[in-house]
């Protein structure tokens, strides 16, 4: 027999394959899931999941995709975290500090606990990039935030309230979108190609037969 | 953690891994790659097939999975759900919140059009979220929209539809730009010049990234920017049924609540079909890369409404899925892996081929070595070979891994695997769909006037094989030409009367030819709960 270990979802108590992943023990008790289930592969955030192991107190987040079994773990899966996405129009809005203070004024009652750092499932400086935001380090709070799977599990801890994926969003497309440098040659090429530069080219290419293609093909030089 | 076997196997592998540093394997002949393919893809595999037997594709193959879900009957069979009483009436309906839809849906509402999008999980919950490596796009000097069409259309073997694969390249650029101007942080340099690698199959450095979340970084803009415009998104609701009316024209879909199992009906003067992959349906019994709601339904729901498929018999194995742990089975390990430096090794520490070849070679090489050659690493779950990923930091330098591909560090690290230190163990796992429904230039299917296909959903774009970084490519480039084209056009229909007669004559097909499964298709999520009895 496989070595199997007793969990508890939502405090029932089921007999899994110590080997399994949370979500695939789930389904191994039986549950269809609908919701809490995305990428199944670490990337979507739909999983997050809050856990204690019997006799312990500490309370832990995790991944439901990304974590294996242990006995005697009291699981309970959060499909829905109410996070408040604010709105806005990215071609109104400056990449400064008052964006982030009008957006997410809540980000100023942050009492430095360390809560969501602790609960984030990519190991991230959750408080860190939180701190960058306020001070309106736009680029800083875009990088050390790049990791994040939105899964919530930072503001389901957080008593102020703080939503912070959507801070960390803001502040990474006010980056890419403002921040950056500028990519000159793709501004030429598109340019180039607009203005028709490659129109016949390409025209070309496409009559061409498919044995002269494969020539072309076979015999192309390949960057080193 | 590794097994004691596979430990004394690593050890080959640091044996010979300073003699492979030098060496660039052998690139194999055209020829050679053909043998090598008939002998060992799946897609080689008679058995994975079986033949269409009713409507546009019928007497061609599909996979056995696929053409069961094609000789199936609708869910809504007999059901009377009452038509005419409409609780969404829209211009274009997008089904579907990837990546695809999701650019549809912003080109749609930018063109003016009163634009709703459907999906199943939450948006974002999409094999769009989940691409690690890369985009491709000839933005650089030494490169052209040619030598991108040239790359593409020799990798997916000579059989692109010419008129797509040039909209794919010749629009790249220019889906780079607006994913930029909407706030995608690409990898750049200090000058602004973007970070570009290979990728299989490219013949210059044209894959563009977001370090290995460049899907994720993609699809959270997108979300996002479909939020901030108001569009509605209805989740956990999935397309079941196209709505037809009497002029033969799609006239909006009927739709499932996934929580409740309650029926709606959607009324659209355009339908977006984007609904993405198949991997769930675990042809050949692979594992898959794939999101939970890959079940092919966009192509479906297609079919049954007299929409033809493409290319419906050639899919897309990602020749490194993790093979161990067995956690991990089948998530992707990204291409990248290999574009920074690392080899294809076997349990003998020899480097058995060039780490870029396509895709489908690849896979098949490794399947070979498994197989006869008798080389793989034998895992819990099958075997594999090894990915020398300490390469990469001896390349690159030190702290190249977490720098370039965290998400991949991240991965093993849970399972107590230090991928700097430690080569990792793949296997083919099922990826993609390199065919799906047939689309003109314009992105409507020929057979039904106001339907459009967008994304993974299509077949054709990029022939029998697709390279690295072209599917986020083109979901963006043809979801975008998508939303404007149904705009455009939903300005021009006028609906008749929603019936749903097609499923009818479906089933009536079906007798006729005597192939009716016993379940009901769209599958919509894969059967994975065990019970007991
Ligand atoms: C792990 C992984 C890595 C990849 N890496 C790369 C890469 O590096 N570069 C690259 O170019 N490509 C990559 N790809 C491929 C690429 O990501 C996908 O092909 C592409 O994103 C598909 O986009 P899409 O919008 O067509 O489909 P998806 O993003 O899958 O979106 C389809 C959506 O439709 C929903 N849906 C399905 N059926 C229904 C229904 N009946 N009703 C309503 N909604 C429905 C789905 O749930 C999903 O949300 C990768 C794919 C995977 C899986
Ligand atoms: S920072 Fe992102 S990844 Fe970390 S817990 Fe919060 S939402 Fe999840
Ligand atoms: S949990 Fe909230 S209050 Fe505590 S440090 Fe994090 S952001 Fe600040
Ligand atoms: S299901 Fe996507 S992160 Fe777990």
């Amino acid at each position: 027999m496989e070595n199997m270990v007793n969990v508890y979802f939502f405090g029932k108590k089921y007999s899994v394959p110590g080997d399994l992943t949370i979500m695939t023990a789930m389904e191994y008790a039986g549950y269809t899931l609908k919701r809490g289930c995305g990428c199944r592969h670490g990337f979507c955030g739909a999983c997050a999941t809050i856990y204690r192991i019997k006799g312990q107190n500490e309370l832990k987040t995790c991944l439901a995709c990304q974590t294996q079994v242990q006995e005697g773990m009291y699981v309970a899966s959060i499909p829905f975290f109410p996070t408040d996405k604010r709105t806005y129009d990215i071609n109104e809005i400056k990449a400064d500090q008052r964006v982030m203070m009008e957006l997410y004024p809540e980000l100023y009652a942050c009492i430095g606990c360390n809560a969501c750092t602790k609960a984030c499932t990519q190991g991230l400086n959750v408080m860190q990039y939180i701190a960058y935001a306020q001070r309106g380090e736009l680029e800083k709070c875009a990088e050390e935030s790049f990791d994040c799977v939105g899964c919530g599990c930072c503001s389901v801890r957080c008593p102020a309230g703080i939503s912070h994926p959507m801070v960390g969003l803001l502040a990474r497309r006010l980056t890419g979108k403002y921040i950056a440098p500028k990519s000159e040659h793709l501004e030429n090429r598109v340019n180039e190609i607009n203005s028709g530069a490659y129109d016949e080219l390409i025209e070309a290419v496409m009559q061409k037969p498919i044995t002269e293609m494969q020539e072309l093909y076979n015999h192309r030089d390949i960057e080193k | 953690m590794f097994t004691p076997d596979m430990l004394e196997s690593i050890k080959k592998v640091e044996a010979t891994r300073d003699a492979r540093m030098g060496m660039e394997p052998r690139r194999m002949t055209a020829e050679e790659k053909d043998e090598l393919l008939k002998a060992y893809h799946p897609d080689y595999r008679a058995e994975g097939f079986k033949e269409i037997k009713i409507g546009p594709n019928k007497g061609q193959k599909a996979p056995v999975e696929l053409t069961d879900l094609l000789h199936s009957n609708s869910r809504l069979l007999g059901s009377h759900i009452d038509l005419n009483k409409i609780d969404y009436d829209v211009d274009v309906l997008v089904i579907g919140g990837g990546g695809a839809g999701s650019s549809a849906a912003i080109e749609a509402h930018e063109a003016g059009a009163n634009v709703m999008m459907v999906t199943k999980l939450r948006i974002g919950d999409a094999n769009t979220m989940m691409a690690e490596g890369g985009i491709q796009a000839a933005d650089k000097a030494n490169d052209s929209p040619v030598q991108h069409y040239l790359d593409a259309f020799g990798g997916g073997h000579f059989a692109a539809r010419p008129e797509l694969l040039r909209r794919l390249v010749m629009e790249a650029p220019d889906a780079i730009q607006w994913l930029n101007q909407l706030g995608v942080m690409f990898d750049k340099d200090t000058d602004g010049n973007m970070v570009t690698t290979h990728g299989g199959g490219t013949s210059r450095k044209r894959m563009h990234a977001c370090k290995d979340y460049s899907g994720a970084e993609i699809m959270r803009t997108l979300r996002d920017e479909v939020i901030n415009r108001g569009i509605p998104v209805v989740e956990f609701t999935s397309a079941v049924e196209l709505l037809k009316d009497e002029k033969g024209q799609v006239a909006g879909a009927v739709l499932l609540n996934m929580e409740t199992d309650d029926y709606f009906i959607a009324r659209a003067k355009t339908v977006i079909i984007a609904t993405g992959g198949a991997g769930r349906l675990h042809y050949q019994n692979f594992p898959t890369s794939n999101h939970y709601g890959a079940t092919a339904d966009g192509l479906i729901l297609g079919y049954r409404a007299g929409a033809p498929l493409l290319y419906q018999d050639t899919i897309q194995y990602h020749p490194t899925g993790v093979a161990y742990p067995s956690q991990l089975f089948g998530a992707l390990v990204t291409e990248k892996v290999r574009s920074l430096g690392a080899m294809l090794v076997n349990c003998e520490g020899e480097a058995f081929m060039h780490p870029l070849e396509t895709r489908d070679v690849s896979a098949a090489s490794i399947i070979r070595e498994c197989t006869t050659r008798g080389k793989g690493v034998t895992t819990p779950l099958g075997s594999g070979v090894w990915l020398d990923t300490p390469m990469i930091e001896m390349i690159g330098g030190e702290g190249t891994i977490e720098r370039r591909i965290p998400a991949m560090l991240r991965m093993y690290l849970n399972y107590g695997i230090d991928m700097r230190k430690q080569p990792i163990l793949v296997f083919p796992t099922l990826h993609y769909q390199n065919g799906g429904l047939e689309i003109g230039g314009e992105g409507f299917t020929k057979a039904i006037p106001n339907l459009l296909v967008a994304g993974e959903a299509v077949g054709g774009i990029h022939g029998r094989n697709r390279l690295m970084g072209n599917s986020l490519l083109d979901i963006i480039v043809f979801g975008r030409n998508a939303g404007k084209a149904a705009a455009a056009k939903a300005r021009e229909v006028t609906l008749g009367t929603a019936n749903l007669n097609h499923i009818e004559e479906y089933a009536a097909m079906l007798n006729d030819a005597g192939v009716a499964q016993a379940g009901v298709s769209p599958l919509l999520l894969p059967n994975y709960a065990r019970h007991e009895r």
